[in-house]
């Protein structure tokens, strides 16, 4: 298989967090413009591979090799792998308080476009683009004032992180959980801003618990995480097979208490 | 991320070089000689010489304050030189054209054009060089409107009733120990009188610069503003980069009568001394302001440098319905020392006051807010709502809180907020996630924590401060 073709490959990935070994073994390579679920039990290391990815502190990578468009990923740090557009929407997004959403975003695009030797937007031109986010992701041109992240509800938290990543343009995006805690029509809110930004060129990791999200995000895989390692692919389909037997049926190994059965 | 801050703090100060500037500098040692010297080499009439000397002798009697949350090594009075000027400026230049282009070279370096055609439009600008004022700007669009901005010591000589009226009335000598000292050999300052019903037509600013060494800067402010009269006043204040420790004992003295208003802003970037607190200025200042009946004074402050920071800006809230504000950023770095805060005294009835304290500290700083709010018996009414944040970044540095409440009226309403926040691994990272670097991030988030204070700044000031944070944090992160 010709390398150029895949935009993010993850090989025999090894990962530890304070000595724990949770990645083990995480395989995967993603094409330009494909859209992957992955699917698994709480604890199998799904937000940490978002974390490894990103390369955040504390997260140890033992062994293992990512490349982004051919680069050595975890040679980077993490502001690096953000500019050369990795993103990530967090399970948990947290609040900086007195920092305007709109200050934020302008800095961070600023600062991505200026690592690509982009030119700067004007404020003007920013803040058309940003209005334009708000309106995609349904929150009121308000919310670009207050502090980022400052009071929102849990909705709306997760569409600011999709406003983030529609305005960064990144070429791939891993969405962690960005449906748990949602009612159905703040899920949908969600799910068009993704399909809004599904292109030949931009791929997606789509972290879910939930087969509903899938229903409106149709992946072109759908794998299953479970002790740190993929435990089963498949289409879209599976995503509904899981939903009707849960994961016990995919553990590598029984457990002790089904043993005992 | 504590590792990172660790190796960091090695930043740069920006203004710590020194200027090759001829003095005129007293040996050091303090006695009632030096003081007749400081007013005679200042032409000073006999009464000013008077109240010197008695204040020199107060001071001799009171002790070294050790309450606040700081600690330093004794200072030794008697190696201090209590005065020094710039020989340029003996026969007293009479123009601009007149002053030693070092000296113009300096405030030019420091961003602080004293050429008014280079000049920020609409603000005016008294600069202290050590102990004299070398140049007053837009004297005469000030005079115009009868407004009066020159330097204290000039003052003395030309509005003698209103110095005797005013001098000391707001700060007595014997407040305490550094304010004494200040009142005993103070040296130079600026002097404001803004006249009845008269809107101050510009923005008036002193810039002070220590540049000897060994010399301590005892800078005196005198602020008056008359009946329905207002201004905006800004200090900034630097020094060069030395071993040795400085003193700078100011005072500063506002009196807002009936339906006047004061706006007196700070931008405090002293030389704080390098990453193992090794030099630095002592910054002991007494400031305080006096309102009468609908009148107002508003104390913003962004202290970022000195190795030590004693100073508590205060509010008299004597005439009814009058209003006092402190709206204050401190921030501390390497093993800087901050003891800050106000004192709101309430005395006339409705009167009202808001304190809003931003604190931080890195590194091996210490921060503390040290705030008294007095409701007098007299105060019906009165209200006080105090708002007070700490922001940590690391875990080496310390932040601390001393609300002192006293309430002897039962109808008067004290409101007290406090919080202390890090600045989070969970911030940090989602700004790098999104293509920040961390220092940018750390900026960011710290001008978020301030923001409720810049806003309080004259505009130009506001976006000098945003930067000053943005240099002093530098390097506060790997
Ligand atoms: N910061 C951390 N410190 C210690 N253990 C962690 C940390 N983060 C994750 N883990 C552990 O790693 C495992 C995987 O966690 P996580 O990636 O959050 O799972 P998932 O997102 O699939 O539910 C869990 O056992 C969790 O307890
Ligand atoms: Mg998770």
């Amino acid at each position: 298989m010709s390398n150029s073709n895949v935009l993010l490959s993850i090989k025999d990935l090894h990962a530890s967090v304070e000595e724990k070994n949770i990645l083990k073994g995480l395989n995967l390579e993603i094409k330009p413009g494909e859209v992957h679920a992955i699917m698994g039990p709480n604890g199998a290391g799904k937000s940490t591979t978002g974390y490894v990815l990103s390369g955040r502190d504390g997260y140890e990578v033992n062994s293992g090799s990512v490349t982004l468009d051919g680069e050595d990923l975890l040679e980077m740090d993490v502001e690096e792998r953000a500019r050369a557009g990795l993103f990530l929407a967090f399970q948990y997004p947290v609040e900086i308080p007195g920092v305007s959403n709109l200050e934020f975003l302008k800095a961070s695009v600023d600062a991505q476009r200026e690592a690509r030797g982009q030119e700067a937007l004007t404020s003007a031109e920013f803040l058309k683009l940003a209005k334009e986010a708000c309106k995609q992701v349904n929150l009121p041109v308000s919310f670009l004032k207050r502090g980022v992240n400052e009071g929102f509800s849990g909705g709306e938290k997760k569409r600011n992180e999709i406003m983030q990543m529609i305005l960064l343009q990144p070429k791939v995006c891993i969405l962690d959980e960005t449906d748990s805690g949602l009612d159905i029509d703040a899920m949908q809110v969600v799910a068009e801003g993704v399909n809004s930004q599904r292109s030949p060129e931009r791929s997606f990791i789509v972290v879910t618990h939930y087969q509903r999200l899938l229903d409106y995000i149709k992946p072109d895989f759908v794998h299953v995480l479970a002790d740190g390692k993929i435990v089963k692919s498949g289409d879209a389909s599976l995503a509904k097979e899981l939903e009707e037997q849960g994961y016990a049926w995919l553990q590598t190994e029984p457990r002790e208490d089904e043993l005992e059965d | 991320m504590t590792e990172q801050i660790d190796k960091a703090l090695a930043r740069e100060y920006e203004a710590g070089f020194v200027s090759a500037i001829e003095s005129e500098t007293f040996e050091a040692g303090l006695n009632e000689d030096v003081i007749r010297r400081i007013s005679e080499v200042k032409g000073e009439p006999e009464w000013m010489l008077e109240w010197r000397l008695k204040a020199y002798r107060v001071w001799l009697e009171m002790e070294e304050p050790s309450w606040a949350h700081v600690s330093y090594p004794k200072i030794d009075f008697q190696s201090i030189s209590y005065y020094s000027a710039p020989k340029s400026m003996k026969d007293k230049p009479k123009s601009l054209d007149e002053v030693d282009p070092e000296l113009l070279r300096t405030y030019e370096k420091l961003g602080i054009p004293l050429v008014e055609q280079q000049m920020l439009a609409g603000i005016a600008v008294d600069a202290v060089f050590d102990s004299v004022s070398v140049v007053t700007t837009f004297r005469e669009k000030l005079e115009e409107a009868g407004v009066i901005f020159c330097p204290i010591s000039e003052a003395v000589h030309k509005h003698p009733e209103l110095v005797k009226k005013y001098l000391g009335s707001v700060v007595p000598t014997k407040d305490n120990y550094y304010a004494a000292l200040n009142c005993a050999v103070f040296t130079d300052g600026s002097f404001v009188y803004i006249p009845k019903g008269t809107r101050c037509p510009m923005e008036l600013s002193t810039y002070f610069r220590i540049n000897e060494q060994n010399t301590g800067q005892f800078e005196r402010t005198l602020i008056i503003a008359d009946e329905g009269s207002y201004v905006s006043y800004l200090e900034g204040c630097t020094a060069p980069q030395r071993d040795e420790n400085q003193l700078h004992a100011a005072v500063v003295e506002l009196v807002a009568l009936d339906d006047a208003e004061i706006k007196y802003s700070t931008v405090q970037n002293w030389y704080p001394g390098d990453e193992d607190g090794k030099g630095g200025i002592y910054n002991f200042v007494t400031k305080r302001g006096v309102c009468h009946t609908n009148a107002k004074i508003s104390w913003t402050q962004v202290e970022t440098g000195s190795s030590v920071t004693w100073k508590y800006p205060s509010c008299v809230l004597k005439g009814d319905n009058s209003v006092g504000e402190f709206y204050s950023v401190a921030l501390t770095r390497g093993r800087q020392q901050a003891d800050t805060g106000t004192k709101m005294i309430h005395i006339g009835k409705n009167t009202r006051s808001t304190i809003i304290s931003k604190g931080i500290s890195a590194g091996k700083s210490n921060n503390a807010y040290r705030g008294l709010v007095r409701m007098n018996p007299g105060a019906d009414g009165a209200r006080n709502f105090t708002q007070c944040d700490s922001l940590l970044i690391g875990d080496q540095c310390g932040a601390h809180t001393f609300p002192y409440v006293e309430s002897r009226n039962p109808s008067a309403i004290v409101e007290h907020e406090a919080t202390t926040s890090k600045v989070s691994d969970d911030q940090l990272f989602l700004c790098q996630q999104r293509g920040l670097d961390a220092e940018k991030a750390v900026s960011m988030i710290v001008n978020g924590f301030c923001k409720e204070v810049f806003k309080e700044l004259p505009m130009e000031f506001a976006v000098e401060a945003g930067k000053l944070l943005e240099i002093s944090l530098e390097g506060s992160v790997g």
